[in-house]
């Protein structure tokens, strides 16, 4: 990247896989748990997140000289939860349906620990460019994790990838369900979300070894 | 040189090839390796574990044999071609060869698949990890065809045991180590994953699934129904089966789990051995009469009227929940399973008895599935080790209190 400078770059490409803000920080768990039973819903969810984070921290980055250190996360949360606002008026005007599949869960996006933890940890103490990079690159570290869990889920548990059936047809028994396959029901169910994110834990361990905590 | 001492030879000259943990593997399934099992939790005694685990195969067999002759029996007499067997336990038109081998070809190939594709993964592991196989697949493979019913799909077996070996076991550090025990998550997962194939009234009669899509397709056959007694109890249906014929294990049922009678002698022999806990089997069988007397309770004091969906279940008598679902096979065979189970004395008398007590629970209350064996194990399994460390904490006090009385 010419564009950026090397410890810019570092920013976005971190989290997106040795510093990933899922399967290494172990946050934001509970929207990848809950919404991943469709691929389209995890990639909604996760512009939604690019969206609030990356604007997010660039405001919490422009105010962090005025905002009195007693009263920060107040203010943390006001910024979220107008972001999170717009995202899901936004979402009810031109994605209805969708909106309804995500339910609550744009709504709790503002509860999500990423985006407070980078609030915090990030945009409290640095510029609003590099503030902006790092937004985006942890966002995109969390869209990856949700957007290979979402992959997994609905074609093993639906048989569909976006809602297009790809394995055949069940009823009619075409493609793969002509042998007797069948969709795996425990796909959709949360548990398994949380056993796939374990997995891609432990594929991404066994493949650097550094990330192994005692 | 005998052959035994020739293939020791041969694995010492081997030692350090990649492919040694699968000769081992075969090799010490044959003969009795020249050192016993060293580590691992639930190593409490001087047995090796092998050994250990061939008297539970040897308790299992039985029910095995069993299983395929009760196949055979329920597919004929569900297509009508034979009379329902009288006379007993052994009653000649339930023993016949004709049934034996309807449930044979069935059978085998579970076993097959489940053991195939189980040691192969055990195996993998063994090699990456190089450690040598260990040998805790060896239940845990017989297990399985067991506990489902008779017409699994062998492709869905395959991928429930390689989940519950992978992720039931192995990513835990291997036998020994697993929080869950990996038969009833290979069960679990099969639960979850497809339960069409897991419940309802078709799934436990050889055929019966068959049939249906045959009917679906528009020939002009009779359905063919195999509720199990649990099924048609939740239905308010009664139990529709003599109590004899529960004993003996005359009804429709996973594989293995139908013969209360033989558990029993299965659960004695282990007893005896001193292999299975009788702590664990005792106070889950207490559990689920306690439970049992609570619901038959509830219905004699009027909670529950007929007209409520628990009424049959909840009215079926104390007793009866014993020999009916996979209560007798759970409680033998899965609770006291010596890894997953609580290891402490005390710690086991309340782990069984959560087990039965739970067990009858969710069997009266699941409204998908009238049973919950299989949910209670699990669900207590993963309190085993709150219950030992309560208990052995319980025991320290206890202990400094003396002390404190001693040196005051």
């Amino acid at each position: 990247m010419g564009l950026l400078s090397k410890k810019d770059a570092a920013l976005i490409k971190d989290p997106l896989a040795d510093n990933n803000p899922i399967t290494i920080q172990v946050l934001g768990i509970c929207s990848a748990l809950a919404i991943t039973a469709e691929l389209e819903a995890s990639i909604v969810m996760s512009i939604s997140v690019l969206f609030v984070l990356g604007v997010g921290n660039v405001v919490i980055s422009l105010m962090r000289n005025i905002i009195p250190s007693k009263i920060r996360i107040i203010v943390q949360l006001i910024v979220v939860a107008t972001l999170v606002i717009i995202v899901d008026l936004v979402l009810k005007a031109f994605a209805y349906e969708l909106s309804k599949t995500l339910s609550v869960f744009v709504g709790l996006i503002i509860t999500n620990c990423i985006i407070m933890g980078r609030f915090e940890a990030f945009a409290l103490g640095n510029g609003p460019w590099r503030s902006f990079l790092d937004g985006i690159g942890n966002a995109l570290g969390y869209a990856v994790i949700l957007i290979i869990v979402g992959f997994f889920r609905e074609l093993l548990g639906s048989g569909t990838l976006l809602g297009i059936p790809v394995l055949g047809d069940p009823i009619e028994k075409t493609g793969l369900y002509a042998f007797g396959y069948e969709n795996n029901g425990f796909m959709l169910l949360s548990p398994m979300a949380l056993i796939v994110v374990g997995i891609i834990i432990w594929v991404q361990r066994t493949r650097n070894k550094t990330l192994i905590e005692d | 040189m005998g052959l035994k001492s020739s293939l020791h030879n041969f694995r010492e000259k081997n030692k350090d090839k990649k492919w040694l943990p699968a000769f081992s593997a075969i090799h010490t399934f044959l003969f009795l390796p020249n050192e016993t099992t060293h580590n691992g939790t639930h190593i409490k005694a001087a047995d090796d574990l092998k050994r250990t685990m061939n008297i539970v195969i040897m308790a299992m067999v039985p029910c095995l044999l069993f299983g395929m002759f009760n196949a055979g029996y329920q597919h004929h007499l569900a297509f009508g071609e034979i009379q329902q067997a009288t006379g007993g336990f052994f009653s000649s038109g339930f023993w016949t060869m004709d049934n034996f081998m309807v449930g044979f070809w069935k059978v085998i190939p579970l076993v097959i698949v489940s053991y195939g594709v189980g040691l192969a993964i055990e195996i993998l592991f063994a090699m990456k990890n190089k450690h040598e196989v260990e040998e805790g697949y060896l239940v845990t493979g017989m297990l399985v065809p067991l506990i489902v019913p008779i017409d699994t799909p062998l492709w869905m077996l395959a991928v429930a045991v390689a989940f519950g070996v992978v992720i039931g076991k192995e990513v835990f550090g291997g036998t020994g180590m697993n929080i869950l025990n990996p038969a009833l998550t290979i069960r679990a997962f099969l639960f979850f994953a497809y339960p069409t194939w897991m419940s309802g009234d078709k799934v436990w009669v050889q055929g019966a699934v068959e049939r249906d899509q045959l009917i679906a397709a528009g020939e002009k056959l009779d359905a063919i129904s195999g509720e199990t007694v649990l099924g048609s109890l939740a239905q308010n249906k009664g139990a529709g089966y003599e109590i004899m014929d529960m004993f003996n294990g005359f009804i429709p049922g996973s594989v293995g789990e139908t013969s209360t009678i033989l558990i029993l002698l299965a659960g004695l022999f282990l007893i005896f051995t001193k292999i299975g806990s009788w702590r664990i089997m005792l106070s889950s069988v207490l559990g689920a009469l306690a439970m049992g007397l609570i619901f038959n309770g509830v219905v004699s004091s009027g909670w529950i009227t007929e007209s409520s969906k628990f009424f049959g279940l909840m009215n079926t008598e104390f007793w009866h929940h014993l020999l009916i679902g996979g209560f007798a096979f759970g409680t033998v065979f899965m609770a006291t399973d010596p890894v997953t189970a609580s290891q402490t004395n005390k710690g086991k008398w309340i782990y069984g008895f959560l087990v039965g007590f739970i067990s009858i629970m969710i069997r009266v209350f699941n409204p998908a599935y009238p049973e919950g064996v299989m949910l209670a194990i699990l669900l207590m399994n993963v309190f085993a080790p709150t219950i030992d460390h309560y208990v052995v904490r319980g025991n320290v006090k206890k202990r400094m209190k003396r002390l404190k009385v001693k040196t005051a």
